[in-house]
């Protein structure tokens, strides 16, 4: 289901508890079932943690705890670009930090958050992403970057900015 | 059956799970932090590795006995991985002993001590994590966790609820409530028998002493303190008095030498719960109303009904707890008779439970916000004070309780024993129903360790079953084959905690918790035997009482100061779920998906809802939310519309809200 159809047609709930149908309520559905939360809104909210947990007979404390085992979800809402600045030694040394610094005041990103209050962006460090010859790197969504500056940040995010507001 | 040899001697085993089992049997205390008898096996700690022949290093609670097993528990290899396994342990671990409520019964603290550790060679953890203090019974500190996971299964096995589980992975680990939500925020029933397992001081029970002392030393209070049963039996053992024998009459001497004004027996007010509850039982069976009657004297079982069973809310018995009743008559005619005011006195309880901590705050026992309990000591605390005061509890002359509330009957005593109440009900039942002297009280097919026990007894010719549980899973597994019709009784009495009161979490630490628990069980009905008087009914002091105060069981009065009436709660705090967009809409639509409404069908009673609201044009008109439990849910589905509140709403009742939206968009447009 996509995510036009979403809003149009049917409430999250709607879609939800279809989606709880479709797999069952055994324990193993969870994760199935999770992974369709997380690809359609992007992360696991918590509310809608709950009523998984309601509907499929679990404590939420359990559902909880499967939902923060896999790297593959998330808790925290992200962003529609997920860009995250290597800080392996490689790109440590050569200066990575300058980058995600002037990356976060850029998007205006304050106490310690990783996605901006529009939900356009989020903002993570990684440790290697093994394009090391590359270094500093930094990856939005799935297009890689490469030597990248303060400045390159910058430009980089004034073109996307231009881009979703030539959609608005 | 078979044998094995261990560290050089032969060993016999009989039915033992695991290896582990037949090296203690052995008398060797092989260390171990993630093992309980009464839970399932994790194996996670390692500590209890040992060496089997051919086949190296394993865990023992993990490995089943095998006849002719050759083993070794004592090896260089053996203590070295053991030793780096609990300098792991303390490099995660906030070392703050000497300020710990567990210091001296930290399992952590006693292995370190035993194997000679005497340097951490990794390093601390730098982030010290937030220390949750939102409980009313528990405090939980996860910088002291050692993820040994006892908490989670004690929690998820024994009470079936489930509140605390790991979360995150690796170095992040932890054990948390669900959306690492502070644990008075969710379902937790604050029974406290994770606190009861944890080897640390990651989960404790909430001290009040400081605020004891306090009211203690004003000179203008009037400190009234209340001994429940089941403290008697168990405190010795902070003091070396072991073997479930009563020291009732040194805690008197104590508590008195402590500073309290009056010392008095829970028991007392136990023998008032049993006539008011046998009384109403009797109404009950005889109209055939509400059976079966399901005791309330455990806070635990009352939140637990609270926020699973619903529909089951008449059947529990409106009577106060004995705790609650003694705070209520203290406060209500103890005060009046001596002339003290009800904010001059301050009532104290001392009790084998933590969940009587949550029952003391709760708003039903209120009266001008002024609280019938006022503070709630567990027998830990008590002995703790104890010591503070320089005491030597063993030693102590004993002394009687204070009358008229110190006077209590055998009946009142075994209410703290896991099928107690039961027993005092039918000793006076049989009375009343019969109208004849009942000479045989003992009722031995009530008692015992088994966690149902269903029972059938005849009085006067009629059959009454009665179902007798300890544990909150075992009774919610009694409560489904209730719902499936596979089995009924007429009077069930739950306990949350295995063994009754005596195995409470207030209790003094024990490592060996069942063997302890049945010993103070039968410490009690030792002092059952001891006493002249074995019934309720037969309490010379409560007839006075009820002669000048109450008139009779059940009486209008009885009903006000001794009865209560308990609603559904919701388990979990949470923020509802938005079912359309259209958050500045005038009218506010909550429909809610609690597990109650909706196993009555309530999402799909939204879904009728939305597009009944669709098709007839008022969408934009609408917020529409799936809300988490709006506490009324026997009356479920239940539907708030801004704040009026809609019960039973089924699908043809969609106009009539229709029709609310209606004259609520007339009203605002005019
Ligand atoms: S106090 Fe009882 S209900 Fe609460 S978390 Fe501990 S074991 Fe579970
Ligand atoms: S809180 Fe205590 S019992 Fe629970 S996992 Fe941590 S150390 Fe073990
Ligand atoms: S007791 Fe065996 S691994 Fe913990």
């Amino acid at each position: 289901m996509t995510q036009a159809a979403l809003s149009n047609e049917v409430s999250v709930l709607d879609w939800l508890s279809s989606v709880i149908e479709q797999h069952g309520t055994k324990p193993s559905s969870l994760i199935p079932i999770l992974q369709e939360v997380q690809k359609q809104h992007r992360y696991l909210p918590e509310e809608l943690l709950t009523y998984i947990a309601t509907a499929m007979n679990l404590s939420p404390a359990t559902v909880y705890g499967v939902a923060t085992f896999y790297a593959q979800f998330s808790l925290a809402p992200k962003g529609k670009y997920i860009i995250k600045v290597c800080d392996g030694t490689a790109c440590h040394v050569r200066k990575a930090m300058p980058v995600y610094e002037a990356l976060r005041k850029r998007v205006r990103l304050v106490d310690g958050k990783s996605t901006t209050d529009n939900k356009r962006y989020t903002v993570e460090t990684v440790s290697c992403l093994g394009a090391c010859g590359l270094a500093p790197v930094v990856t939005i969504n799935d297009r890689v970057y490469g030597q990248v500056t303060p400045d390159a940040i910058c430009l980089i995010i004034d073109e996307l900015e231009k881009e979703e507001g030539d959609q608005a | 059956m078979g044998s094995m040899i261990i560290d050089g001697k032969t060993v016999e085993f009989n039915g033992e799970t695991n290896i582990l089992q037949v090296i203690r049997k052995a008398g060797i205390d092989l260390p171990t932090f993630c093992y309980h008898s009464e839970l399932s096996v994790y194996g996670a700690c390692r500590m209890c590795i040992v060496e089997v022949d051919g086949r190296g290093i394993n865990a023992s609670c993990h490995t089943p006995p095998e006849e002719g097993m050759t083993i070794k528990t004592n090896t260089m290899e053996l203590r070295k991985i053991r030793r780096n396994a609990l300098e792991l342990l303390l490099a995660n671990h906030n070392r703050e002993c000497t300020t710990c409520e567990r210091n001296s019964t930290c399992k952590l603290q006693d292995l370190a001590q035993r194997f000679g550790v005497r340097d951490v060679r990794f390093g601390e953890r730098d982030v010290k994590a937030p220390i949750d203090t939102s409980s009313p019974a528990l405090v939980r500190d996860p910088n002291k966790c050692i993820l040994c996971g006892d908490c989670v299964r004690m929690c998820k096995e024994v009470q079936g609820i489930g509140v605390l589980d790991f979360a995150n992975r690796g170095s992040k680990m932890v054990v948390t409530p669900a959306f690492n939500k502070s644990i008075g925020d969710v379902d937790c029933v604050n029974c406290g028998q994770c606190a009861a397992v944890c080897p640390t001081g990651a989960l404790v029970v909430k001290s009040h002493v400081d605020k004891a002392w306090e009211a203690i030393y004003d000179q203008k209070t009037t400190v009234v303190v209340q001994v429940a049963p089941a403290v008697r039996v168990a405190i010795g053992e902070e003091f070396g008095i072991t073997g479930g024998r009563s020291t009732i009459g040194q805690i008197a001497t104590a508590l008195r030498q402590i500073g309290a004004d009056k010392v008095f027996d829970t028991s007392f007010a136990a023998d008032l719960t049993v006539l008011e509850e046998s009384r109403e039982f009797i109404e009950r069976f005889s109209e055939k109303k509400n059976i079966p009657q399901f005791t309330s004297c455990c806070p635990a079982w009352v939140k637990f009904v609270e926020q699973y069973y619903p529909d089951y809310m008449d059947h529990l018995s409106s009577c106060r707890s004995p705790q609650q009743m003694f705070g209520s008559i203290v406060k209500r005619y103890y005060a009046r008779e001596t002339g003290i005011a009800r904010e001059d006195m301050f009532v104290i309880s001392v009790m084998p439970c933590t969940a009587k901590k949550f029952e003391a705050e709760r708003d039903e026992f209120k009266i001008d916000n002024n609280p019938d309990v006022d503070l709630v000591l567990t027998t830990q605390e008590l002995a703790r004070m104890i010591k503070e005061a320089g005491i030597d509890f063993a030693e102590l002359e004993p002394t009687s309780m204070d009358m008229p509330f110190g006077f209590a009957t055998g009946a009142g005593i075994i209410f703290g024993v896991t099928g107690g109440v039961s027993e005092a009900v039918l000793r006076q039942a049989h009375e009343v129903i019969s109208k004849k002297e009942l000479t045989n009280v003992v009722f031995k097919e009530v008692r015992g360790q088994a966690g149902v026990r269903a029972v059938e007894t005849q009085i006067d010719g009629i059959t009454v079953r009665l179902a007798i549980v300890h544990g909150l899973a075992n009774a919610g597994r009694l409560l489904e084959q209730m719902k499936a019709g596979e089995v009924s009784y007429d009077l069930v009495e739950v306990m949350a905690c295995p063994g009754g009161c005596v195995g409470g979490a207030g209790q003094p630490i024990s490592f060996s918790a069942s063997e302890i628990r049945s010993e103070r069980g039968k410490g009690l009905y030792r002092e059952d035997q001891l006493q002249q008087l074995h019934k309720a009914q037969q309490n010379p002091m409560l007839n006075d009482f009820y002669q000048k105060w109450l008139q009779s069981p059940g009486s209008a009065e009885a009903h006000e100061a001794l009865h209560t009436h308990y609603g559904s709660r919701r388990r979990i705090d949470g923020e509802a779920i938005s079912v359309n967009e259209f958050d500045s809409a005038p009218i506010e639509i909550q429909v809610c998906v609690g597990t109650s409404c909706y196993l009555k069908g309530s999402v799909n009673l939204l879904k009728l809802l939305t597009k009944k609201i669709k098709d007839e044009g008022y969408e934009e008109q609408v917020k529409l939310r799936a809300a988490f439990c709006c506490q009324q849910c026997a009356g479920g589905p239940m539907v708030i519309i801004d704040d009026k509140v809609i019960g039973k709403v089924s699908g043809d009742r969609i106009n009539e809200i229709v029709q609310l939206i209606k004259d609520k968009l007339r009203v605002s447009a005019s």
